[in-house]
């Protein structure tokens, strides 16, 4: 089994057309193609290096993290002597993943890093998810290195972001018991130790994944007498210096291999990333980017794990004589799986493909100014991840719940019991919805764009972008969806857009137009498939068939949005409030 | 070479993968349908270059100025190139192909030589690890019968390296009624069992750095050979027939706990070889 070579779609996202100039930017056109040999010549060559290390992933996953998942989730993380021991399956998972040079993907390989773009380092994620969901966690906080790569100083990027490839763990301690979607509350102290010349952290923090880690992020109140976000900085942490007390690991619900500690920091000497006061509102703000991102694969890869449950079983299972995917209840059940995975995999890869552009931009400004037509390029790219990161961040962890939900439906009586894996789905699924901000603040998040139209001017672009004859039909449905979503916003918006109304529509909005997006997506795709000269893929045209579900699906949805808008008057609030 | 240098050698061969064994596995005579099935690298031989890897590690953390170098040698046609490939991605560094028409048809006897010719060219050798047995043919003679052409004392079903320093090795061998810890002189040949422990994984950078290494290939004029006994001519193994045997199980037979019928039943195991 390899989860990378038996799943099409992530080949067929790596040769996004797209990809041609993410790899260039990358790589700087090839400038150290001629004296370093981990470096590629050429597109080619570094798509070729990117299929090779993603079959590693998808080997090790499939042979090594799925088996060790259950007995993980079973054994769980435990406090020893003020230390976090994994379960000894997570500790093979990380072991084997840092031997095989896992760690550290995506930074540039002067930190002995691989110096892949977003793109092949997401999919790694994805695919790492689909065999445990919980491991995933703690193996893809290595992003905490993005973070010091983007805002630390040389000096610590010298000495920390090396040691992510060895298989230094990371954490990010956000949350505290009084901050935690409303992080402008953080009260850990941070205070300068003049004698020593370093920063000491002293306070509380709850809920931090994988809390014991070798390098830990730690947002702080530097600046005393401040209580909003403008007084909080960011610090690392060594625990080398032995300086935080691990209280307690909380008992979870699901994803029980990844440790979820409380932590006391002790007068815990630390180092400043950046600037101060910047800790919340720039540091943090990139960080959670990035998490959400990071929780998008998850939920994708979850989803896709859950959906071959589901499969096989009902392949399997016979009842009245015929194996239950016979009947249309439940494969209709089976295909919208399929196309919802499909429909938020390509949302994520979107999503990856901007990630990229304006984070490679921001690094070359560090070595030359950009050009005009860059720097545009680059403002433009970064507005597309912060829209698309939300609206990816609520569809792929609803829809991975929705999907584990129906694995076990699948399963019927049998899904009930402990015995079979999609218990464990369902239960690890639960928190996507919830940490890296809810669905509610992924909405809070989106719907900024929804009324500055910035999300609609992209659905202008894809609706510039030519499709097939065969497709025309379902292009023409979509632009119908679209005029039912301007009627929605229309209306809405009457309300006033700083009105409660307004607010208590703001899902709906977001909900319609994330299903515009994952359409037009799908319908790109579709006619990347078609016009591809390897027709009889049908792996790939399984992507075609995916459009048009979700086009089916989604103009349902949006009409039923709009009757609701439609027929809502001011007054019908009390009936909630 | 500097004899401050260590030199292993990994025996490798690339194999049917008889687990997915489709039904034109086997071809009308009987003789594996190579065409039909994937190539793989024989399991026993990634647990022997996993433990060869294990003996770079142990030298080089203690004598940080001798160069330890693991080197793959397989006989087989161009294509096994890519067992050396693979092993490179997993640590080893270099390896050799000996391939020529001339070694077709060889039993473990022509094998061993020729890969005994091959080491010897290799210069001085250290340590020799192969794996206990091919999936093809578990035969498991080819590893001892190199040793006995290279006149080097042998250690076979290896489970797990003890020690090792620049004179000495020590293993735990698995026997059938438990295990056996063992000291040899280098150099030595040691055999893998299945049980030892897993090849690590390949690594990222050395898949990219070695994923267009040319990998040296000998024929069999390279290797200063005896002709004769190469090939056909140096195999006195000779098939006579292959036939098709069928498992069918035949109905439980019920033993009374009695003197009498267990006697029976030993009788009837000692004389089908059961035991």
């Amino acid at each position: 089994m390899n989860f990378y070579n038996d799943n099409k779609s992530l080949k067929f996202y790596l040769s996004h057309p797209v990809m041609d100039k993410i790899i260039k930017l990358k790589e700087r056109d090839f400038v150290d193609s001629d004296n370093d040999m981990l470096a590629p010549s050429d597109v080619n060559d570094a798509i070729d290096n990117y299929d090779r290390v993603l079959e590693i992933v998808g080997d090790l996953a499939a042979n090594v993290l799925e088996a060790n998942a259950e007995d993980v989730d079973h054994e769980g993380p435990q406090i020893v002597n003020n230390e976090i021991i994994y379960a000894k399956g997570t500790k093979k998972n990380h072991e084997i993943l840092r031997d095989a040079g896992l760690y550290g993907m995506s930074l540039p390989r002067k930190y002995k890093g691989l110096n892949f773009p977003y793109v092949p380092y997401v999919m790694a994620a994805e695919i790492v998810s689909r065999a445990d969901a919980g491991f995933a966690n703690i193996w893809g906080l290595q992003d905490c290195a993005e973070t010091i790569y983007e805002f630390a100083s040389e000096e610590i990027k010298d000495k920390y972001l090396p040691l992510i490839n060895e298989g230094f763990t990371c954490s990010m301690a956000l949350t505290e018991p009084d901050a935690g979607s409303d992080l402008q509350s953080v009260r850990l102290k941070a205070t300068f130790d003049e004698e020593n010349n370093c920063w000491r952290l002293n306070g509380v923090k709850r809920f931090i994944t994988n809390g014991d880690a070798d390098i830990q992020l730690v947002l702080a109140r530097s600046e005393e007498g401040t209580t909003d976000g403008r007084g909080l900085s960011y610090f690392l942490y060594d625990r080398r210096d032995n300086a935080v007390t691990v209280r307690r690991i909380e008992n979870k619900l699901g994803i029980k291999g990844s440790p979820t500690a409380e932590l006391v920091f002790n007068n815990a000497p630390a180092l400043l990333i950046g600037e101060r006061r910047m800790g919340l509102i720039k540091y943090v703000m990139s960080l959670m980017n990035g998490a959400r991102l990071g929780v998008g694969a998850q939920s994708v890869g979850l989803a896709e794990a859950a959906y071959h449950e589901a499969l096989n079983y009902a392949q399997q299972r016979e009842q009245f004589g015929k194996a239950i995917i016979k009947f249309p209840q439940v494969y209709e059940m089976l295909s919208n799986m399929r196309a919802k995975i499909d429909a938020t995999r390509t949302l994520l890869y979107e999503t990856s493909r901007f990630v990229d552009l304006y984070k490679t931009y921001d690094s070359i400004s560090k070595e030359r100014a950009l050009t005009a037509e860059e720097r545009q390029d680059m403002k433009y790219s970064q507005r597309c991840a912060d829209m698309m990161t939300p609206m990816l961040k609520l569809f792929a962890s609803e829809y991975a719940n929705q999907i584990a939900y129906d694995c076990i439906q699948v399963h019927g009586g049998s899904g009930f019991m402990k015995e079979y894996k999609c218990e464990r789905l369902y239960r690890d699924a639960r928190i996507l919805s919830i940490y890296e901000g809810t669905s509610q603040l992924q909405v809070v998040a989106a719907i900024r764009f929804i009324g500055n139209g910035a999300y609609l001017k992209r659905i202008e672009e894809y609706e510039a972008m030519p499709v097939c004859e065969e497709l025309m039909p379902l292009r023409q449905r979509i632009d119908k969806m679209k005029e039912n979503y301007l009627r929605v916003v229309e209306l809405a918006d009457k309300f006033g857009t700083s009105s409660e109304v307004y607010d208590f529509m703001a899902r709906r909005m977001v909900e319609a137009m994330g299903y515009l997006i994952m359409c037009h997506l799908l319908l790109q795709d579709s006619n990347r498939v078609i016009e591809a000269t390897d027709q009889q893929d049908n792996e790939l045209k399984r992507l075609y068939n995916s459009c048009k579900i979700m086009v089916a699906l989604g103009e349902a949805e949006i009409t039923k949005i709009l009757t609701f808008v439609e027929n809502f008057k001011e007054e019908d609030l009390s009936m909630y409030n | 070479m500097n004899n401050k240098d260590f030199r292993i050698v990994v025996l490798a061969k690339q194999v049917p993968d008889t687990h997915n064994v489709g039904k034109d596995a086997m071809k009308e005579d009987g003789t594996i349908n190579r065409a039909a099935l994937p190539a793989i690298f024989n399991p026993d031989d990634l647990k022997a270059l996993e433990m060869a890897l294990a003996c770079k590690d142990a030298i080089s953390c203690v004598s940080t100025d001798v160069s330890v170098k693991v080197t793959i040698v397989t006989m087989g046609p161009s294509r096994a190139a890519e067992i050396i490939r693979e092993s490179m991605f997993r640590g080893a560094d270099d390896g050799i192909v000996i391939s020529d028409k001339r070694f077709a048809g060889s039993d473990t006897l022509a094998t061993s030589y020729a890969l005994s010719m091959a080491v010897k060219k290799l210069g001085k050798i250290d340590l020799v690890f192969a794996g206990h047995q091919a999936i093809d043919g578990d035969t498991a003679q080819v590893g001892p019968q190199v040793a006995e052409k290279l006149e080097m004392p042998q250690l076979t079903y290896a489970e797990e390296l003890i020690s090792l320093n620049k004179e000495e090795i020590v293993i735990k061998r698995r026997l059938e009624r438990g295990v056996e810890i063992v000291k040899a002189q280098l150099p030595t040949l040691v055999t893998v069992h299945s049980n030892a422990y897993d090849c690590r994984p390949r690594r990222a950078e050395r898949v990219i750095m070695y994923k267009k290494a040319q990998i040296e290939e000998w024929t069999a004029d390279d290797i200063n050979p005896d002709f004769e006994r190469l090939g056909m001519n140096g195999s006195p193994t000779k098939v006579k027939s292959i036939e098709n045997v069928v498992l069918t199980s035949k109905e439980n037979k019920i033993i009374n706990n009695n003197e009498s019928e267990i006697n029976e039943l030993m009788k009837e195991l000692i004389t089908t070889h059961i035991i």
